[in-house]
């Protein structure tokens, strides 16, 4: 069978995510509960979760997570990364042995910062500079994977059910602000742990429901711009353009959503006269980028998220909220098992989305 | 006779049992193939003069006529078949050029129709376009690559000129004198109501049309004929003529027939002497020299308007493409080979140029390849006949398509590929008084309106069906597509896989 990135693969699933937006950091034991009565949106072929505030200790580091296949593709890629980044530390993701959770690959964890040099004499950031080196990785060294590469933050994924890889990655024994967590119903993957979702690109994270028509004009577009959709999912290509339109093109979130899931023609004629022309402006310098077809993705950062919904909301998403907590899901199961006292759950609309920030110097 | 004699190609089969001698056929047709004997009461025909236009039958009230292809042929030979025999005697009798007109007939490859459609199946919706919406709206012209905000932070409209189609299509290049005054007024009418563009060809813009403007692409060609200041005001866009899909390398051909009162008027030209236009643009010698004409006329209209630079489908186009992308043109038109025209040489329409599927494939991918593909739109056309060749070239990465021979047919042609001649029955390419009136621009314009409201409807429907809500994510969503009877070749330069992957 071929893998992702040999053939695109559809996918239905489950998403979560839990916010504190007084930045009070909590365990990722509940989040990893939470998947379980969404079991059924699951088909144990893959789960995953983003953590974020995990990494104080090394919050100025780039925290890379990689996956390789054998010993010679570590030693491959680590002569690479030396070359071009001072590596602080170095280390064996911690797991647990499971019954579960079979065929794992080698799971290493890196905190780096790019060569000062190396930026100097590519007049790019520090930011560029890792997306460069990320897809630099995935692309040529055969076998090594970077799943991760935000600072205090993580990606941690797997092949198997979502609440047996959140055991199996130990994350009880985090603590982050944010989580959100993924359970993956693919059609045809054989199973590749580089497949399961999230998907992250620097401390951008999406987890994502639903499966998108407008796949291949998004793919590509956003490739013209350096993106390499090695994986031919819809959460790799949804992160690129997310990246694209925040960091690359400096639109505002909400912005960014308005492309996305960019408002029908005839919404847009009835906003008043300002927003009419912004919102006509965005769809018509962007319409490649607009995704249409199911979809419900939560898009987690350093210092919050944003959900949304495909403009038609065919994907179910629910968004409920208790003290300082604020919980997304696909079901409001999950919310409940996360917290069985969230208020004032609602269905936000298609197209409208549900943005939640950590106040500021509180992540 | 003897040796020059050409057995003709059609015959008139008269059912004399139903034939009521009413002389509506006589009057019809322009080519005297119908005539009244009188001592007899009969009508007779003269099938060497018929073009198989099929007016006569369609107007015929007892429906006692049917033109039929004639059997009469030389002996049946694979290799020298019975056109290639006619076309040698044709020849060795004038010693002339032979002239076409209308789309390559040849039996050469049509993609379209080897490339099929996806379909939404349990994994996602197809959507209903009876019960949600479905948006067709696209707009033309180059994007910016980068956004930029006012003072209070607000995005600023640094857009370009663009045009606002409410569906992609577009209706094709076709000069005044080429068609009729009423073929102009039908396709200009049904632009404005449908919120499309026509298209003048470059024949300049009749003063009485200058009232669609705002629905209005004016041509700028190699004759330059009819072009001033007011008319390249006049428009919404300005299309520079390169090449036509019909007949690339050369420019346009009018018959001094068609040459008459308006027609030459429009043009600046006398009446009566041929429009040839030059094969070459003579400021355009190189691809430096575009870039200067482009920029002229953006400076001749304020930077208002759109440039689009038309060229015919040939074997670097991608190249050709990649060039015109940077020369500062907001949209590049590129006319595949079976595309239609009012008189071309019949060896360049049937032999030059290639097909449009594997040029509008090729420039869109070198364009990505490049990151230039939003500097420009790309508009297609040489035979997009129908909402699904729409809806397959918009996938392969169209913006929009141009449709002309689609419009004729809507407007009565019959495809009897005669345009040279000038004697057009339906009033469509013709300038004569009695057979232009035939056409009634009020019903041409309906008719015009039905077929793209028709096709509207048909390319919500194939959306829908992909789970695709907007023509923007169509526009270039190759996965949709698989291809059948092809050589790996093939779908490797239209970029799709086979039926089956």
């Amino acid at each position: 069978m071929k893998r992702e990135g040999q053939t695109r693969i559809p996918s239905g699933c489950a998403v979560t995510a839990v916010i504190s937006k007084s930045g009070e950091r909590m365990s990722g034991g509940s989040i990893v509960e939470s998947m379980i009565p969404m079991h059924d949106r699951s088909n144990g072929l893959g789960g995953g979760f983003a953590a974020y505030g995990i990494y104080p200790e090394h919050r100025d580091f780039y925290a890379l997570h990689l996956f390789y296949d054998d010993e010679g593709c570590r030693r491959e890629c680590e002569e690479y990364l030396r070359e071009r980044f001072e590596i602080v530390d170095a280390e064996t993701i911690p797991t647990r042995t499971m019954r579960e959770i079979t065929d794992e690959p080698l799971i290493w964890r890196y905190f780096v910062f790019p060569r000062r040099s190396a930026l100097r004499s590519l007049q790019i950031d520090d930011r560029e500079y890792i997306v460069r080196a990320t897809m630099k990785i995935n692309s040529t060294i055969n076998g090594a994977y970077v799943f991760s590469c935000g600072k205090n933050m993580g990606v941690f994924k797997a092949v198997g059910y979502p609440e047996d890889v959140g055991r199996y990655y130990r994350l009880d024994e985090y603590e982050g602000y944010l989580w959100t967590a993924h359970g993956r119903y693919p059609t045809n993957t054989p199973g590749w742990w580089g497949g399961a979702h999230p998907f992250a690109l620097l401390d951008y994270s999406v987890v994502h429901n639903g499966e998108i028509s407008s796949y291949d004009a998004n793919r590509r577009f956003i490739e013209m711009f350096g993106y390499k959709c090695n994986l031919q999912t819809d959460t790799e290509v949804i992160t690129y353009i997310i990246d694209y339109l925040l960091r690359r093109q400096g639109l505002t979130l909400t912005e960014t959503a308005a492309v996305i899931a960019a408002p029908f023609w005839d919404t847009i004629s009835h906003r008043p006269e300002g927003e009419r022309e912004t919102l006509t402006y965005l769809r018509t310098v962007f319409s490649s980028l607009l995704v249409t077809g199911p979809f419900s993705i939560i898009l987690g950062f350093e210092g919050g998220l944003m959900a949304l919904n495909d403009r038609l909301k065919l994907r179910s998403m629910v968004v409920g909220e208790h003290g300082d907590r604020v919980y997304i899901a696909s079901e409001e199961a999950a919310i409940r098992k996360m917290d069985p006292g969230a208020e004032d759950i609602w269905a936000p609309a298609g197209g409208e989305p549900v943005i939640v920030r950590v106040k500021e110097g509180r992540y | 006779m003897g040796v020059e004699f050409i057995y003709p190609e059609f015959e008139v089969v008269r059912n004399s049992s139903r034939c009521i001698a009413c002389r509506v056929c006589e009057r019809q047709c322009s080519n005297g193939v119908h005539t009244y004997d009188p001592d007899g009461g009969v009508m007779l025909s003269d099938e060497s003069k018929c073009v198989n236009c099929q007016r006569c039958v369609s107007l015929c009230p007892t429906r006692a006529l049917k033109i039929v292809k004639s059997d009469c042929v030389p002996r049946e030979n694979a290799n020298w078949q019975a056109d290639t025999i006619k076309e040698i005697y044709k020849q060795a009798n004038s010693g002339g050029v032979l002239l076409s007109s209308m789309g390559n007939p040849k039996p050469l490859p049509v993609y379209w129709d080897r490339i099929l459609i996806n379909a939404s199946q349990v994994t996602n919706p197809s959507i209903d376009p009876l019960r949600e919406p479905m948006e067709t709206r696209v707009f033309l012209g180059k994007k910016p690559r980068k956004i930029e905000r006012g003072e209070d932070g607000r995005l600023r409209n640094n857009l370009t000129p663009q045009l606002e189609l409410s569906m992609p299509v577009m209706f094709s290049a076709m000069s005044y004198g080429s068609i009729s005054y009423n073929a102009h007024k039908s396709l200009a009418e049904a632009a404005t109501e449908l919120g499309i563009y026509y298209n003048t060809g470059e024949g300049g813009l009749h003063e009485d049309f200058y009232v669609y403007g705002p629905n209005t692409i004016v041509q700028v060609a190699s004759g330059r004929f009819g072009v001033h200041a007011d008319y390249l005001g006049a428009g919404a866009a300005i299309e520079i003529k390169m090449g036509q899909g019909a007949k690339p390398g050369i420019g346009g051909h009018l018959p001094g027939t068609k040459i008459v009162g308006d027609v030459s008027r429009t043009r600046m030209i006398p009446e009566g002497s041929d429009a040839i236009s030059p094969a070459p643009h003579h400021d355009i010698y190189s691809i430096e020299d575009l870039r200067q004409l482009v920029y002229s006329l953006k400076e001749a209209t304020q930077y208002k308007k759109p440039v689009i630079v038309k060229v015919a489908a040939v074997h670097n186009i991608a190249a050709i493409a990649s060039g015109i992308a940077r020369s500062g043109a907001d949209i590049i038109a590129i006319d595949g080979f079976r595309g239609g025209t009012g008189a071309a040489p019949t060896r360049i329409r049937d032999n030059v140029g290639i097909p449009i599927e594997l040029a509008l494939a090729a420039c869109d991918t070198r364009l990505r390849e490049e990151g230039i593909r939003n500097d420009v739109s790309l508009v297609v056309g040489g035979s997009i006949r129908s909402a699904s060749d729409v809806v397959k070239a918009i996938a392969l990465g169209a913006d929009a398509c141009y449709i002309a021979t689609a419009a004729l047919l809507a407007l009565g042609c019959h495809l009897c590929r005669t345009c040279h001649t000038g004697l057009c029955n339906w009033g469509i390419a013709t300038q004569r008084p009695e057979l232009v009136k035939r056409l009634n621009p009020e019903i041409g314009k309906t008719r015009l309106v039905n077929l793209m409201t028709a096709w509207r409807h048909e390319i919500k429907e194939l959306l829908g069906g992909m789970g695709i809500n907007s023509i923007e994510t169509l526009r270039g969503n190759r996965l949709m597509l698989r291809g059948v009877n092809m050589t790996e070749k093939e779908l490797e330069i239209l970029g799709i896989s086979h039926a089956g992957e």
